[in-house]
């Protein structure tokens, strides 16, 4: 762990109400987490992983089990979310990035408000852009030398986390041109390993998991990280990957790359909302105080266990794992897009890929 | 020589973390909760894996694995019970099945075709893991020569099945399955977000229909209704006569079709991205091609059961090459297989291009366990298969109410939608005249599985390929056409001269008998609006979102001038011309004592109650006066039955942890579950 994340660790355990009282008891029980994907995705493995451990540590042990409620684009669940009001503890709702952003950006089928739900527990990860080794041989910490050449990447669409790296590469003059309809970051990664592409993303376990293979096999080359947030909200180097630059290192390096002004702060804002502060668990809206604290001490017995560092290395990384108060910290960073950021940012997908985003 | 000095000694190391008592007790639970699950129609793997889920968490990572292995092997076996007894595709990886086993059981031979069908599974599933134990060590390179330019032709490759499976009338055939490819296309296109044929004010719609709800519409629903009309069991003989015996013979007279049907499954599963659906249908398209005598396909000819069923064990272990070297889940059982893994003991094997060096053993364990999996579910099958069949001799209206609730709440687990019920009565209302009418349904249902792969890689494929034709034409030819391509349009091409050939031969429906005019030529305009519909609709989306409406227009182009010359055709020829094929004219649902309306009103009736009262309480209902109206059963009965029914689906819900669909009733008050 780098003294970083230590840091902001320590910040975070002082901001927590440790000495909540737990008098909430759900021995019996059956607490459903609701997760608006499908079986399949990084969330329902994020939520299967996070279950047990909650199941272990809320008083009473009660069942935790994951439902799944696909659909829209997570609007579904999303939706559905915001109308119940049972809060007695035993459901939870688990969002993530894809969950978020049409949220940010007004999607005509957002009906939820997350300022009204109680967030308990976020956790984020990072992300690592790479480059086909004969673009790589000309990256300089700079983009200055990969402005002529065309870039493919194959996306899962201009409205989706994507919308992060997209946005990068064109304040860095690259000129990259999407192949949308993709299914997930690893069929991306399979195009750029048959030669289709010639430029890719993945978050940090993808990366780890699979691409970092390539870079080590002369096959790839690792462009830069989006970075991560210290506790004043700056990018910073990723603890992950500290020999990497970062997107803001190599913008500040490139001939015409701001890192100030509108550009850069939309940006900013949905790095933010997309990776540092990727998934968030809440309660619903209208929980009692009691029933919050119960869960804001469990999860922090759960991120406090000897093994946890070595058992979520998978599923979280090397990123904090933030509880009660600085959940709630996360959470206002993640949704508190200034409006000229969301103007900008819908503008861009208006001109660049023809999305019209009413609202 | 190398490869094999390393393969040699991870063998020999999977073999002894394998024999163990604890992993192959662990390893028959597996199988026999995957039997459990299997054996009812679209429910699937995906239900019974996430069952598994919460116990994966710091398992021992063999044992874990020999427990869902277990689960996820046997169910291409048992699927094949819902299909062959009651023509429903259990799964997608059991659609070709239905065509000669479901026939093959209305004639009394339920047994035979299900033992054929057990041992082929038996058999690809050993293939398939013979073959993995070397391909795995060299598919890499093998799996990434697959570029997009080569999946869209396999995707065409599959789509040219249809050419086989037309039917009689050819033109009926391809208008089905452009039918089925537009009804793909509903929803929020994949690759610029535009809408076809919904609006955002019917959220359902945007994601489009899942397999699930078509399979079960355009098969299980027509194939029940029409069975309940004629109020009589499913065998047309009382006592079965051909037993499980005679179908293992079978199998050892067509082994050879067995083995190149297995391989045709491991390599089709292999690719990733076509999540090996089409697979059943591809080595039905072998079947037919390799068979002289092909009058008896759709009839209940055993070599239409033999070849899908040694396919789709086979795919299985195909899928598991894109899994465990690239990460990258084959279907949606596989997806959770990969999460699983990472939870599984310290959580140190991870799935990917590290697997094979670092996790050889493991890698060898998984595909055995996967065998070994299949040995143990095929030999449970086929013991039971004999019981089972005798379902088939039970007086089919005492099964169908049971089977409308199985598929209502099957349906509605694949979006947790009320939607989700109109959607299976609307597609099986079109099942239900397709099959009238003699239009080719598997047509239709290689249209709608192949709908979207066809957009994508041909949408994709387009885009990279343009970019390599700015660079030079060269690059750009080399990319379109490579060997591979060019393989496999020789293939597609003999495949539909030869399918042609050979299709008017194939009856899917039987003799369907031919009368007046009036109610095919209605259906055609029926179709031919929809068609127009879809197209004034894919017309209007603008033209910088060119990806979005170039599939549907071209398809329904292909589509309508399809119908425009089956309405020539219908104009010149007389009535008695098989293109009016009708079979409400003649026949066994002509002279059943039932009408079609009165029996559909019956499943009508039970999602209309859901809608007010929710699903357990509209079940109640149903079960209560289907028994006693419709079966004319004496109260006891009837209440004996009814309890079981919904007592059966509660027990199946809760141990699935599952939801029923809620109704008006359920938005006023809170109740207590199951009436939830």
């Amino acid at each position: 762990m780098t003294k970083f994340t230590r840091a902001a660790l320590a910040a975070l355990l002082a901001a927590t109400p440790f000495a909540a009282t737990a008098e909430t008891d759900l021995s019996g029980e059956t607490v459903e987490w609701v997760i608006p994907f499908s079986e399949t995705g990084g969330s329902a493995k994020w939520a299967n992983f996070f279950a047990p451990l909650l199941s272990e540590a809320l008083p009473g042990q009660p069942t935790v089990v994951v439902k799944f409620m696909p659909g829209a684009g997570s609007t579904k669940g999303a939706n559905w979310f915001h109308e119940q009001e049972n809060g007695d503890g035993t459901l939870i709702f688990g969002s993530s990035g894809s969950t978020q952003f049409p949220y940010l950006l007004n999607d005509p089928r957002v009906r939820y408000e997350y300022n009204d739900w109680e967030p308990v527990m976020a956790t984020g990860t990072g992300g690592v852009a790479y480059l086909e080794p004969e673009a790589g041989a000309k990256f300089d910490g700079s983009a200055n030398a990969l402005q002529d050449i065309d870039f493919i990447y194959g996306s899962q669409g201009a409205t989706r986390l994507d919308l992060v790296p997209l946005l990068a590469w064109e304040m860095l003059g690259m000129n990259v041109e999407p192949v949308f309809g993709i299914k997930g970051r690893g069929d991306g990664r399979l195009m750029f390993e048959r030669g289709e592409a010639n430029i890719d993303y993945q978050t940090t376990s993808g990366y780890l998991g699979g691409s970092a293979d390539l870079v080590e096999q002369g096959q790839a080359v690792a462009m830069m990280t989006w970075g991560a947030l210290d506790e004043d909200g700056n990018i910073v180097r990723d603890p992950t990957f500290p020999d990497l630059p970062t997107f803001k290192e190599v913008c500040e390096a490139t001939e015409g790359c701001e890192t100030s002004g509108e550009a850069w702060d939309a940006w900013k804002a949905f790095f933010v909302a997309g990776f540092p502060v990727q998934k968030l668990a809440f309660l619903p809206k209208g929980t009692d105080q009691e029933v919050i604290d119960t869960y804001v001490a469990a999860f922090e017995t759960v991120r406090n266990r000897d093994d946890f560092e070595q058992i979520s290395s998978q599923t979280v990384g090397e990123y904090p794992v933030f509880v009660g108060e600085g959940a709630q910290r996360a959470l206002e960073q993640a949704t508190s897009v200034p409006q000229g950021a969301k103007d900008y940012v819908k503008t861009w997908l208006r001109d660049s890929y023809g999305v019209e985003l009413e609202g | 020589m190398e490869m094999i000095a390393t393969a040699l000694p991870a063998l020999g190391q999977a073999w002894a973390l394998i024999l163990q008592p604890m992993v192959l007790g662990y390893l028959v639970l597996g199988v026999v909760m995957g039997l459990a699950v299997g054996v009812f129609p679209g429910l699937g793997g995906i239900a019974g894996l996430s069952l598994l889920l919460p116990f994966m968490f710091g398992m021992d990572p063999v044992l874990g694995l020999a427990l869902m292995i277990g689960m996820v092997a046997v169910v291409p076996t048992s699927d094949t019970f819902a299909s062959v007894l009651m023509g429903i595709p259990g799964s997608s990886a059991s659609q070709a099945t239905v065509l000669d086993g479901f026939p093959m059981a209305k004639r009394g031979e339920a047994a035979r075709a299900l033992s054929a069908a057990f041992t082929s599974s038996l058999f690809g599933g050993l293939v398939g893991a013979a073959f993995l134990t070397l391909f795995i060590l060299v598919a890499r390179p093998i799996v990434l020569a697959f570029g997009l330019p080569e999946m869209l032709m396999i995707t065409v490759f599959g789509l040219s099945m249809v050419a086989i499976l037309a039917g009689r009338v050819a033109l009926k055939g391809v208008a089905a399955a452009g039918l089925g490819l537009l009804i793909g296309t509903i929803g929020e296109a994949d690759a610029g977000g535009s809408l076809r044929m919904s609006t955002y004010d019917i959220p359902y719609l945007i994601d489009g229909l899942q397999l699930v709800i078509v399979g079960l519409g355009i098969f299980a629903i027509p194939e029940i209704v029409s069975l309940l009309r004629q109020d009589r069991a499913i065998s047309q003989d009382a006592n079965l006569g051909a037993g499980w015996a005679d179908g293992v013979r079978d199998w050892f007279a067509n082994k050879w079709l067995s083995v190149r049907c297995s391989i045709i499954g491991v390599v089709v599963g292999v690719i990733p991205g076509l999540g090996g659906s089409v697979v059943d249908w591809i080595a039905y398209g072998h079947t037919v091609q390799s068979t002289r005598d092909t009058s008896e396909f759709g009839l209940g000819n055993v070599r239409g059961v033999i070849g899908p069923e040694s396919s789709n064990n086979a795919k299985e272990g195909g899928g598991l090459v894109p899994t465990l070297l690239f990460g990258i889940p084959g279907s949606g059982s596989m997806a959770i297989f990969i999460g699983a893994i990472a939870l599984l003991g310290s959580g140190d094997i991870e799935v990917g291009p590290s697997m094979l060096r670092d996790n050889l053993d493991i890698t060898y364990s998984i595909v055995w366990l996967l065998a070994l999996a299949n040995v143990v579910g095929t030999l449970l099958c086929i013991a039971a298969s004999g019981g089972i069949a005798r379902l088939t001799t039970i007086r089919f209206t005492y099964l169908a109410p049971f089977l409308f609730m199985l598929i209502a709440f099957a349906a509605f687990q694949s979006g947790q939608n009320f939607e989700d019920l109109l959607a299976l009565f609307a597609i099986g209302l079109i099942g239900v005249f397709l099959r009238r009418f003699d239009w080719s349904r598997p047509a239709f249902l290689i249209g709608f599985v192949l709908s979207n792969p066809i957009e994508k890689f041909s949408n994709q494929a387009v885009q990279i390929a343009s970019f390599r034709f700015r660079k030079s034409f060269e690059e750009g030819m080399e990319y379109v056409f490579s060997p591979i391509v060019i393989v496999l349009i020789v293939i597609t091409v003999l495949s539909v001269v030869f399918g042609l050939r050979q299709a008017k031969a194939i009856a899917a429906e039987g003799e369907v008998p031919t009368g007046s005019k009036r109610a095919p030529v209605a259906f055609l305009l029926l179709i031919m609006g929809y068609v127009v519909a879809a197209l004034i609709n894919a017309n209007a989306i603008p033209d910088y979102n060119m990806t979005d409406k170039i599939v549907p227009l071209v398809v329904g182009g292909v589509t309508l001038a399809a119908c425009l010359m089956l309405m020539v055709q219908m104009m010149r020829r007389p009535e008695s011309d098989a293109v009016f094929a009708d079979k409400e004219m003649a026949g066994e649902d002509a002279d059943a004592p039932h009408g079609l309306w009165g029996t559909l009103a019956w499943f009508a009736g039970l999602i209309a109650a859901t809608w007010v009262v929710g699903f357990i309480l509209a079940l109640v209902g149903f079960l209560l006066a289907f028994f006693r109206i419709r079966a004319g059963c004496g109260w006891g009965k009837t209440l004996l039955l009814s309890a079981a029914g919904v007592g059966f689906m509660c027990l199946m819900a809760s141990a699935l942890n599952r939801d029923f669909p809620p109704g008006l009733l359920q938005d006023a008050f809170d109740l207590p579950w199951p009436l939830r």
